[in-house]
Order: structure tokens, then sequence, then C-alpha cells
């Protein structure tokens, strides 16, 4: 069995930035394990620019991006496989894969890296009513079609959800010469980006009908017609409300789900809030040296935020392999509450985290001038306005090692959503 | 001119052309949709009922104990997934428990092996997520779960591979009697060519539109309602929530839901029951699919439905005698019905295949077929390999180490299989039936375009001729900017 120090499975965003960040730190026997015929993930298809304004200061595309961190990972020599469908990760970090040339095969790692990234709800989970056509694609297997292989799914378009993906698939379709007829929220406000908005929908005069869904599908062989109805505040269709658009396609951005099923097998602890990992401020998950980042973890907004994420873990990971496992070290929660669906990390350890720790979260409403909360115990620490925040958007606060280092007691942190 | 021609090619055309297939006869298949099982056979509760439910001395009653029993050869023959996983009826506080005894008394004289009915201790211990109300249930361990795609297409791959010949996208519009045989016109659903088969015997296997053929030809008119059933699918992570098929016990709140484990190991609960008046309204609606979780619950608790991955509708076709209807029509000679093939359709069809065979040979002189091949291999299931066994497949064939479905790790080797076996895959739902690629969680976002590449490649085919589904279903319509 072939052994490595680090293997890191999935080769997009989170994989390359967490490889070259632990060959910086100093670990070189690590392998990236890819099951696409290229490096790069998801971004391959995102060909809209606005990545990296954060991490290069330049608006790329993604492609683009992707490319930046591919080099750094060729740049510094790092294995690894392509085509390569790891199968089974076991808790004592043995990684089952296959691909054509290596048949099944297993390798030994002193850590594993999780950067699966997520898949998109489908139909099915959204249980909507209706025929079962063709004509009905999640936004990303659309995205892939158009932006991958030059094929349209469609000429006139419905859109459920306003999940980035399919706000940049309205106006993508509607520049390849498709009609986007609506886009209908479930919720009273959009999951996705305000600048994804304005560029995609208002930019192009595409409807956004928030508290809206389908309650029906027509077309026996191919969409023919798309009834959507206004919801009320218990998200159920109100009679009377419902409105038919003829279309021949209906494209869902309902959701992002990390894809979890591999650390399941290697018994990885996870938040159902997130549907990602529970982890500690290295970003380990419950099972010693087995690490998470990017949109397994929690589903993000912005690449940029996946890169630095991931960068931690890679260098996290470096750490335990070369130092192994304070285990000793004070635990503290962080407690989401009040507004705050949950917190990436959940558990600190003051002993041992870096200078500042960033951590991420999101809100269950929109809030229109409230404060972000930080407590020790019942000792409010910081609280900083903020004019409006929203689910689709994700938040932060940073912990400072220091100010934590004035409470040998502290028994938990709260972060909550406060009046201004 | 043909001996036989079956309309339909469902699983009981597909059972009947494989029974016929062990004699010389020159057989067809006509068949409306672009696969076999397109219609009822592939939206049901997936069930080999054990055969207590129907009434004693009906054809429902005789066919479903002997398809039952015929199960066991023919999912070793045919290699057909399936599981004796046993049935439980149950029965809870508010319900009378004689109900129960009268079924157990049905089946006993039905001729159900191993009928008992079972108290709440011993019933708890076999399923512990059994609602709380759950007083005892009749268990008939012959149940079984079975995979009702695998199980039509072994019977037409079989029957194909003994030389009966398919038309698929063949549809039917009129059948007339000329002189000893029978004359059907049909039309071809995508290049819309006429074309008209001889027959000396028909066999009518249409399901739901069974009485249209049947009034064609007889004024014995039959009355087929299409009565519509809505099943959600759960995640295999639901799989295990019970191991048994758990019905509830007939009452005045109807006739209850059925929560069972696939044989492929999903959760499945469902159907609901509604008479519809389109033959073809498979749609789904809101009332139906919220209605089953709390019908389940009553037998069943907790079911997670959050872990719903698809919901789907099918149509079972219910005759006004509410039995089967088998047999030569008195007034057209040569005209076999096998009709109003509701529940327990699935589980009978390998005997109404020997039934309407022996019709057959009181008609025709049916020879033994000397070349018959009466096993067939399905899919390979790599998961029933060694390492070592993989890993030499894999360096034989280098496509058995791709997968294409990370749901489901269906590889690009058994997609090409399913594609260049007899009457292969030539759509998204037909690779989706043999393989399972785009069965899963995902429901085929991430595999859909690989398989679309497959089936162009090896077909092959314009990626612009790809359907879901058949005629009209096409998954892309055109170059970007060019629609």
């Amino acid at each position: 069995m072939n052994t490595y120090d680090l293997v890191i499975v999935g080769g997009g965003p989170a994989g390359l930035a967490a490889a070259a960040s632990a060959k910086d730190h100093g670990i070189d026997s690590i392998l990236i394990i890819e099951r696409d015929k290229e490096l790069g993930g998801i971004l391959n298809q995102c060909i809209h620019n606005g990545f990296g304004l954060h991490t290069f200061k330049e608006e790329l595309t993604g492609p683009e991006y992707a490319s930046r961190f591919i080099d750094m990972v060729l740049d510094r020599g790092i294995e690894y496989k392509l085509n390569t469908m790891v199968m089974d990760i076991s808790a004592d970090k043995k990684v089952t894969a296959m691909n054509r040339e290596d048949g099944m095969f297993e390798v030994q790692a002193k850590a594993v890296i999780l950067a699966m990234g997520c898949r998109e709800r489908s139909r099915g989970a959204l249980n909507i009513p209706g025929y079962r056509p063709a004509g009905i694609y999640s936004a990303g297997t659309a995205q892939r079609l158009v932006n991958m292989e030059g094929y349209m799914p469609g000429k006139e378009v419905v859109i459920l959800g306003s999940g980035d993906i399919g706000l940049i698939m309205a106006r993508r379709m509607t520049l390849e010469g498709a009609k986007v007829k609506v886009v209908a929220e479930l919720m009273p406000y959009s999951g996705g980006l305000k600048r994804n908005i304005v560029q995609c929908l208002n930019d192009f005069d595409i409807p956004l009908k928030l508290s809206h869904t389908v309650v029906d599908i027509e077309g026996k062989n191919r969409v023919e017609a798309v009834t959507i109805a206004e919801v009320g505040s218990d998200r159920k269709p109100i009679p009377g409300t419902e409105e038919r658009y003829t279309c021949d396609t209906l494209l869902l951005s309902c959701g992002l789900i990390p894809e979890n099923e591999l650390s399941k097998s290697a018994g990885v602890a996870l938040n159902p809030v997130t549907s990602g990992p529970v982890v500690n401020d290295s970003l380990e998950t419950n099972i010693d040296g087995i690490f998470a980042c990017g949109n397994v973890l929690h589903v993000h907004d912005l690449v940029d935020y996946v890169s630095q994420e991931a960068s931690a873990a890679g260098k996290n990971a470096a750490n335990y392999i070369k130092n192994g496992k304070e285990k000793d070290a004070k635990i503290v929660e962080i407690l989401p509450v009040d507004g705050v669906r949950y917190t990436v990390p959940k558990y600190i350890r003051p002993t041992e985290m870096d200078d500042t720790l960033t951590v991420r979260f999101r809100v269950g409403a929109v809030y229109k001038n409230c404060a972000i909360a930080t407590y020790f115990d019942d000792q409010l620490i910081s609280k900083r306005k903020r004019p409006v925040m929203a689910p689709g958007e994700m938040e932060q606060v940073i912990l400072d090692k220091k100010k934590l280092g004035e409470y040998p007691d502290l028994s938990k942190i709260t972060i909550k959503i406060e009046e201004a | 001119m043909y001996d036989v021609a079956i309309i339909g090619a469902g699983v009981v055309g597909s059972a009947i052309a494989r029974e016929l297939s062990k004699y010389q006869v020159n057989a067809c298949v006509i068949e409306r949709e672009e696969d076999v099982c397109n219609g009822t056979s592939k939206a049901n509760s997936a069930i080999i009922h054990g055969g207590f439910d129907a009434t004693p001395g009906t054809l429902k009653a005789k066919l479903n104990v002997r398809g039952n029993f015929l199960m066991d050869e023919l999912a070793r023959d045919l290699d057909i997934p399936f599981k004796r996983n046993g049935s439980l009826v149950v029965c809870t506080k508010d319900q009378d428990r004689s109900g129960l005894e009268k079924l157990l008394e049905k089946g006993t004289s039905n001729g159900v092996p191993g009928l008992r009915i079972i108290e709440r201790e011993e019933l708890i211990a076999m399923e512990p997520n059994l609602s709380d109300d759950v007083t005892c249930a009749l268990f008939a361990p012959t149940g079984g779960i079975v995979c009702p795609f695998h199980m039509t297409m072994a019977f037409a791959e079989n029957a194909c591979t003994n030389g009966v010949k398919f038309f698929l996208n063949t549809q039917v519009d009129t059948i007339e009697k000329n002189g000893d045989s029978y004359r059907i016109s049909t039309l071809h659903t995508d290049t819309k060519n006429k074309e008209t088969f001889e027959a000396k015997v028909v066999i009518n296997a249409a399901g739901v539109y069974a009485d249209v053929f049947n009034n064609m030809v007889s004024e014995n008119k039959l009355h087929i309602t299409a009565r519509k059933g809505e099943y959600c699918l759960l995640d295999k992570d639901a799989g295990t929530h019970v191991s048994h098929t758990i019905f509830q016990l007939p009452s005045k709140m109807g006739k209850g839901v059925l929560v069972t484990p696939t044989v492929h190991g999903n959760l499945l609960v469902g159907p609901t029951a509604v008479d519809v008046d389109d033959k073809e309204a498979v749609n789904t609606t809101a009332s139906g699919l919220d209605s089953l979780a709390a019908t389940a619950a009553r037998s069943v608790k907790n079911v997670p439905m959050r872990q719903v991955i698809t919901s789907f509708a099918g149509l079972r076709a219910h005759e006004d005698s509410d039995d089967f209807v088998i047999g030569e029509v008195k007034d057209a000679k040569g005209f076999i019905n096998a009709a109003g093939i509701e529940s327990p359709g699935l589980s009978s069809a390998p005997a109404i295949a020997e039934m309407v065979t022996d019709i057959v040979k009181g008609l025709l002189p049916l020879e033994k077929n000397p070349d018959f091949v009466g096993t067939r291999k399905g899919i390979l299931r790599l998961d029933t390999l060694s390492l070592e066994e993989r890993n030499k497949l894999i360096k034989e064939h280098p496509e058995y180490g791709n997968i294409i479905c990370r749901c489901e790790m269906i590889t690009e080797g058994e997609i090409m299989d399913a594609i260049h076996r007899p009457l292969g895959a030539r759509s998204l739902d037909g690779v989706k039936r043999r393989t399972r690629a785009g069965m899963g969680r995902c429901q085929a976002g991430f595999c859909s375009p690989r398989t679309m590449e497959i089936l162009e490649r090896e077909v092959p085919m314009s990626i612009f001729d790809i359907t879901k589904n058949g005629v009209g279903s096409n998954i892309v319509v055109g170059y970007n900017k060019e629609v």
C-alpha cells in the first residue's frame, strides 16, 4: 500500500489551496485525488467574472481563478491523480480509490483533508408535484451543458430558486439566446448575492418573484408550462395566486448540499444545520487528523473565502503531521443563537488557535440595522453594526487569541444578532 | 405473418414473450414507448406479494401465489434482484384484529405458506420503528421485494435472445380481424411511418389501454380505469428504517400505504389511490404527496420524509370486474386478453405468462424450441466482486474503473453494457433503469452530461437526438446562440 503524509480528497479550489499551503508548511508527501478529468473543480464551468477580488485584487473568471491555484500546485510539484474516484475513507485514514489505470487501490495517509465540495438540491428532494418530463435541470447541470459542452438545454426558461448559480444562469441563458421569463424564490429574500441580483436579473429585466414557488409542471415529454404561486408565511402556496408560464425549461437553484457521504463512512460527525462536518479552530473533524474545508464543510458565497479556509486547513494538517495533536487542550464551544444559524468552527481551543481566528456563519433571516454581538460567557466582548444581513451573504466574527487569554475560565462563546 | 403479436412490453407482455420463446414460434412485441418497462411496470410498489389479499378463487389469488412461487427460480435464471424480506400487515389499536384473522383465512385458502399473526412484543423485535399504536400483524414470510425494471428487462432481453422481435416506438392504432388472422396497423412515434403487422394470435397486454384494444375486436366490452398511485422514494440512508414490507390493515380511513425497503436499499412510501380520467396522467400532486407522510405514520413512526430523493406516480389498470381478465375473447378467436392487470400484477406476471402460453397452445401447434436459452446475465454488479476480481476486470476493461454516477457508484463499463445488450438503452432513463446511474440522491444532476457523451459515442447517436425517455423528451435543443 502506498503511503502519503497527506491525502486531499478533491482537486477543486479547496483542495488546491489546501495542498499548496500544506506544502508551504513543510509537507512534501501529498496526494490530491480528483474525480474529474482536470483540476479546478466546479470553477471550470463558472466562466463569468467576479472571482478573486479579495485574494488577487482583480476580477477573474472561474477558470482563471482556478488556474492560479493549479499553477501553485504544479509549481510545487504536488502529486495528483485525475479521473480517480475515492470510494471510501476509513477512520484510520486509509483511502480507497479507483480509476481506469490503477484499478481499485488503497493509500494510507497520516492526515486527510476533505475537500469534496457540494451538490445541488434536486427536483425530487424539493418534492415539486407535476409531470417528470425532460427540461428540468439543476442550474449547475445547465451551466455545464452550456459553458463546457456548448449546448442549450432550452429556449424558454423559468428558474426556481435565487441561489447564485441560478442567477448566473439566468444571465448566461439570456446571453446565449434563451428567454428567461421569471425567477421564483420561495423565501421572502434572495438566496444569492446582492450583486448577482443586480448584474444578472435587474440588468436584463428578468423579474424576481419572492415568496413564490412552483406548484405544477406540465408536459409529458418535454416541459410545456410551469405554474408558480405565491406562498404565505408558512411557505405554503396561497390558492388563487397561481400564474402559468409556458416554457420548455425549468432550472432549479434551490440550495447546495455538502457532499459528505465519504465523511460519514469515516465516522465524521456532521452538523445538521450545515450538513458539513463539525470542526474545531484547526478545521479538524471529530476524527483525529481528518480536516475539512470549502463547500464540503459549509456552503460559501465567495471562492476567496474557500481559498482562505483551505489554506488554513492545509497549514493545520501540516502541523498535525509534524507535531501530532495536543490532546489536553481546553475546548470552548461557540453557541449560535438569536438569528445565527451555525458557526464554523463550532469549537475552539484558546491555547492552540492562531493569533486571530475567523468564525464564519449565516443568519436565518434578513436583518436591517442590527449588530453582531459576541459574548464570552455572559460578558459582551464585541458588537459590530451591520446595516443589512441576509441568509445569502456569509457573516464573520474575528476572535483574538490574546483577548481569549484574558478569560482562562471561559466556558462558552455566544454569537448572536442584537438590535444595534 | 407472425404467429403471435403481443401488444405491450411491460412486465406482462415481456413475461409472455419469454414464456412463448420456449417454443418454436414467430412472435413479436409491439410497444408504443421507446423502451420496455415504460408504463405501469416502471411505477409501482416493486413488491412480490405473498398472495393473502385477493379473494379466494379469483385469478388474482391463483396467479399471485403461483407467480410468487416461481420467483426464486426466475431470479436465479434471469439474474433478477429479488429478496424475500417478508411482509407484515399491521393492525393498530383503533382497528379490529378480526380483519387480520380474515386475511389469514383468505391467505391460507389461497395457499400462501407460513402465514401467522404476530403480537406486538415479537413484532417490535422484528421492526423497532413500527408505530406505537401497532398491536399485532399478519406475517407473510414469502412476501418479497424486486426490481421491477430488471424483472421486465430480464424477460424482454431473454425473449429477444430467443428470437422474439421487439418493435419499440410503435403505437397500435387499429386492430382488425382479417380472415383467420388479425391486421394490426401501427404508427412509428418518431418517424411517423405506418406499418401493418399480420398475426394469427394477438395478445393484449396493453396495461391501461387494454380495454381500448379489446373493444376494437369484441362486443364484450371492457372498461379500465386508470387508478393513480403516488409514491415517495427516500435516500439509501433511510433504507434500513424498516426491513420488512409494512402494509396497513384496510380501514374506514382507506387502504393505507406501504412502507418498504427496496431491493436496492432505498425506502419507498406509497401509493395513494385516486381514479383519473386521463390514461397518461402520471403527474404527482401536492395533495397526494402531502398525504403520504401522515398515512405512513399510522404504521411506521419517524419515517424521515426529509430524505425524499424523488417522487413519482403510476397508473394501475383497474377493470370494472375487479379481477384480472385473462383468456381468449369469446367473439374474437385468437385474440387473448391479459387485461386489468393491476396489483398484484407484477407478482403474478410469471404465472400470467404460463396461463396465456397454455391458451396459445390450444390455438397454435407449439413445438419446443430446441435452441432455447433459459438463462440471462444482468449487468455486472461490481459490489459483488472481490478486490482481485474487480481489478482483473478493470485491467481487461478499463471502463469499469471509471465512475460516472457518483451517488450509486456506477461505472462507464456498466453503462456501455446497458447500451450494447439486447434491447439496449437509448435514453437517459433507459440507462438509469438498467444501471441505476442517475437514480441516486443527486437525481442525475452530475452524471447526465457524462451519460449523454457515452450514448453519443457508443450507440452512436447525435447529442440532439438523446432523450430523457423517448420521442419529444430531448435533453438539449441546439448549440449556444442558435436556439
